[in-house]
């Protein structure tokens, strides 16, 4: 569609939302393929989804679409896309001091910081990468202080956070990496032995205020201390502690700290992740993994189109993301960065899996969305093409059953 | 590294290698040959010597030179080697702080020829690049049309112009990547105030050396910014401008038309708004394209369908990489993109290659599979505006430089350990000393 006539749309668009929040929303999908992420391709099949889940899947001659439903049709359809780190909704569009909520300086240690406080459920990126067909996003507190904050799961979707959240706090985030460094003078950590001697003691104190709330009287029972219940939660395993490092010495020292502590780490960006695969593969972490378009530069001087493949033949679990961008583009697209994989060594159905099934199995959010199966959430990608490709067209998005878009992108 | 290595063994051994083993012609046979300038050729031949292209058509319908080397390419797809008309690659130097117009600065006075980058731009496909000081000024300096061949020194890569000058252009920015504190520019008021007044000194000192008539009392000092701005008055310099805003976009033209100076738009976000405008002028454009718009202000309605309406305006359109904002091994993607948003699919190919040229003032020499020009071609494994294809090899003046099969070159088209790093520089001789 002709970007002109977005200034004469934007009623029709308004419109269109407010009635499609009161329709009880009923809608069925044809597809020549449909990649439901939880079997074979079905050649010639059907979705239908009532009340916002899928109540059928299977072909054609198997499936019955109820009368009334609205029937959109495309030849390659697939689940709703997982975008498996982004900070989308944090860091808006514009890149003005004012719409940058991605990351607070003022202390390296910081887990306290909720996303669901700061996501904009109206900046226009959310809009852009949902026209690709990304439903789902884990989105939060961006790379660069040593523990950012925490991180959210929201659907592109709903007017509010509380409308688009799926899980309010799905980790913390944290940085092992020259991002983290401070480089003014008498700053700390200034260096990496630094980063971890901070972090280690952090994590000894969220110990012994664990241990302190449990064995102490009710009078004696400590100060509640936001920053250190938030840490207790990834001791006790509830939460997963997400560890961007890209250098290999860094992804080691992330291993080593989560095996001190006994935490679920999961590694994030891991540019240099190829060299590790043993340890990694060892100590079952499973990789969100970088953009393969980011700039090769500086940390990620090391990186290669083929990280994803190599870590996948190792047998390590790995997602694609879209990641953070300081400046332009303001956000990747994961749907271009999991067709570079497909691209350089993994297979199609590999491939899709980064943003799909693979992706939330490792946000945990398998049980709701990333196959089409029967009960899941009604999140659906439409496509004229094979998705990879780049002239291909993201022809439909489907979220929750709501027809979120219907023109090509 | 190691073909230059292994030519000087064969010096030593064949005590001689002559120009002439370089000139044998050589014939790529079978492949679908995507010449720009026509149609596609389905099962095509392509026949280079002495670094140009003697032969391009159909099978059976192109003469085959004897003792011609010939290469099976069948299954394969031949295209002119790419064109980017915008890249900052080779370490990044032009104008300073001091002063927002600098015209007298030449850019590849800082080129680091072993940098990285160029390694992974011939695994890209590239074969010329314009190289550009940034746009945090209103005129950054002068930039250079390089080609891509392997260099020892920047001066290995220049293009040269009939009256043996090295060829480049002018950057030149508006919009808000220039406004900083004074000396330069807060508002583009007065941006446009202070480059109006910088053209009108280079018209008083053009004037002045026409009527001086070479008589050397009368001429007025030399003034290396003001040299650089004449030859942009004359029409001898291209400017290369960037451009986002569908205001800043009409500014450039203004300014174009009143000082009468040759302009190609470089990055045109807005561009979709003020097409027939652009298309009246006469302007080229070539476009940038990124993933998401945003990331500033003046990139916040950036579009997809930007190529496709300015084709459709009848402006010439080209992608180019802005390396580092997007990788040159990527470069097909922009293109791609652009199809994705309705540019068609010969103005998607025409973008990387034949408009690129005609922005640089290259068009007779490059950016086609054309009989007589430069044999700069690349070789793909599958349709150019896949995702799936790549460049197998990459040839500049009938020498290959890229070579996917070749492990080195293999690590920068794909990445790697080391990948990163700068290429070490080939030093006559050093390694021979250390093995004695």
């Amino acid at each position: 569609m002709l970007p002109t006539l977005r200034y004469i749309r934007l009623p029709a668009l308004l419109l269109t939302l407010v009635v499609a929040q009161r329709a009880v929303a009923q809608v069925a999908v044809r597809g020549d393929v449909i990649h439901t992420m939880a079997g074979p391709p079905i050649r010639n099949g059907v979705v239908v989804i009532q009340d916002g889940k899928i109540i059928a899947v299977g072909p054609a001659d198997t499936v019955t679409i109820p009368s009334g439903f609205r029937v959109l049709q495309a030849k390659v359809v697939t689940p709703g896309l997982i975008d498996a780190h982004s900070t989308v909704g944090l860091s808006g569009i514009l890149n003005q001091k004012q719409d940058q909520d991605q990351l607070e300086r003022s202390a390296p240690i910081q887990p306290e910081l909720r996303a669901i406080d700061a996501y904009n459920a109206h900046d226009k990126l959310i809009t852009w990468v949902r026209n690709f067909g990304i439903t789902t996003l884990h989105t939060g507190h961006a790379p660069g202080e040593l523990i950012s904050g925490q991180t959210c799961i929201v659907k592109t979707t709903g007017n509010t956070i509380e409308a688009a959240v799926v899980v309010e706090t799905a980790m913390i985030a944290a940085t092992l990496s020259e991002r983290a460094r401070k480089t003014e003078k008498g700053k700390s950590p200034g260096t990496r032995g630094k980063m971890m001697a901070l972090l280690r003691a952090k994590f000894i104190k969220a110990r012994e205020y664990k241990k302190k709330l449990a064995t102490a009287k009710e009078d004696k029972k400590p100060a509640r201390d936001l920053a250190l219940e938030a840490l207790v939660r990834v001791l006790d395993g509830e939460l997963p502690i997400l560890i961007t490092a890209h250098r290999a010495q860094d992804i080691a020292s992330a291993l080593r700290f989560a095996e001190e502590f006994g935490l679920r780490l999961i590694l994030d960006g891991a540019a240099e992740g190829y060299m590790l695969t043993d340890r990694i593969k060892a100590a079952g972490v499973p990789v969100i993994v970088h953009p393969p378009m980011v700039r090769a530069y500086g940390e990620m001087k090391n990186m290669t189109f083929e990280n994803a493949a190599r870590l996948h033949a190792a047998g390590i679990e790995i997602a694609m993301q879209s990641g953070y961008e300081s400046y332009v583009p303001k956000t990747r697209v994961v749907l271009f960065e999991a067709a570079q994989t497909a691209a350089n060594g993994l297979t199609f159905e590999q491939a899709l899996a980064t943003i799909t099934s693979g992706a939330a199995k490792i946000l945990g959010i398998d049980d709701r969305v990333g196959t089409l199966e029967v009960g899941k959430d009604g999140d659906v990608a439409l496509y004229d093409g094979d998705p990879f490709e780049y002239t291909s067209h993201c022809v439909g998005v489907i979220i929750n059953g709501e027809v979120v878009s219907d023109e090509p992108h | 590294m190691q073909r230059s290595l292994i030519v000087s063994v064969a010096m030593l051994v064949g005590g001689c290698v002559t120009a002439s083993a370089q000139d044998r012609p050589i014939a790529f046979i079978g492949a679908r040959v995507i010449p720009i300038d026509g149609e596609e050729i389905p099962n095509g031949v392509l026949v280079v010597s002495g670094g140009k292209i003697t032969g391009v058509g159909k099978a059976g319908a192109v003469q085959i030179p004897a003792g011609a080397e010939r290469v099976d390419v069948s299954g394969k797809v031949v295209m002119p080697g790419l064109v980017d008309t915008h890249s900052h690659i080779g370490g990044f130097g032009g104008a300073d702080g001091s002063a927002p117009i600098q015209p007298d600065v030449r850019i590849y006075d800082s080129l680091n020829v072993h940098s990285s980058g160029f390694r992974r731009a011939r695994a890209g496909g590239l074969t010329t690049l314009n190289i550009m000081p940034g746009s945090g000024h209103l005129l950054s300096g002068q930039t250079v049309y390089v080609k891509l061949r392997e260099a020892r020194t920047i001066d290995d890569m220049f293009i040269f112009d009939g009256d043996g000058k090295i060829m480049g252009g002018i950057k030149m920015a508006n919009g808000t990547n220039s406004h900083r504190k004074p000396p330069f520019p807060g508002t583009r008021g007065k941006s446009a105030a202070l480059i109006r007044a910088q053209y009108i000194k280079a018209q008083e000192y053009r004037d002045k050396i026409a009527r001086a008539k070479d008589d050397p009392e009368k001429m007025p000092d030399r003034d290396l910014g003001l040299e650089a701005l004449v030859e942009v008055l004359e029409g001898k310099r291209m400017v290369h401008h960037h451009t986002h805003r569908h205001d800043d976009i009409m500014t450039v033209l203004r300014l174009a038309k009143e000082f009468g100076f040759r302009v190609v738009l470089h990055h045109v976000s807005e561009g979709w708004k003020v097409a027939d405008e652009i298309a009246k002028a006469g302007v080229p454009c070539s476009v940038i394209m990124i993933d998401s718009p945003g990331g500033k202000l003046e990139a916040a309605e950036l579009a997809f369908e930007t190529g496709g309406i300015l084709e459709k305006a009848g402006v010439l359109v080209a992608y180019h990489t802005d390396d580092w904002i997007t990788d040159s091994r990527v470069f097909f993607r922009s293109a791609a993109l652009g199809a994705r948003g309705g540019l068609s699919r010969a103005g998607a190919l025409a973008s990387l290659t034949l408009a690129g040229a005609k922005m640089l003032d290259l068009e007779d020499r490059i950016g086609s599979l054309t009989v007589g020009k430069d044999a700069d071609f690349i070789i793909l494994d599958g349709d150019p505006l896949s995702v799936y294809a790549k460049v197998l090899e990459t040839w500049i003046d009938g020498k290959k430089v890229f070579d996917r099969s070749d492990p080195e070159d293999r690590l920068h088209a794909v990445g790697g350990f080391g990948a990163g790093d700068d290429l070490r520089p080939y030093l006559c001789c050093m390694d021979h000393q250390e093995d004695q």
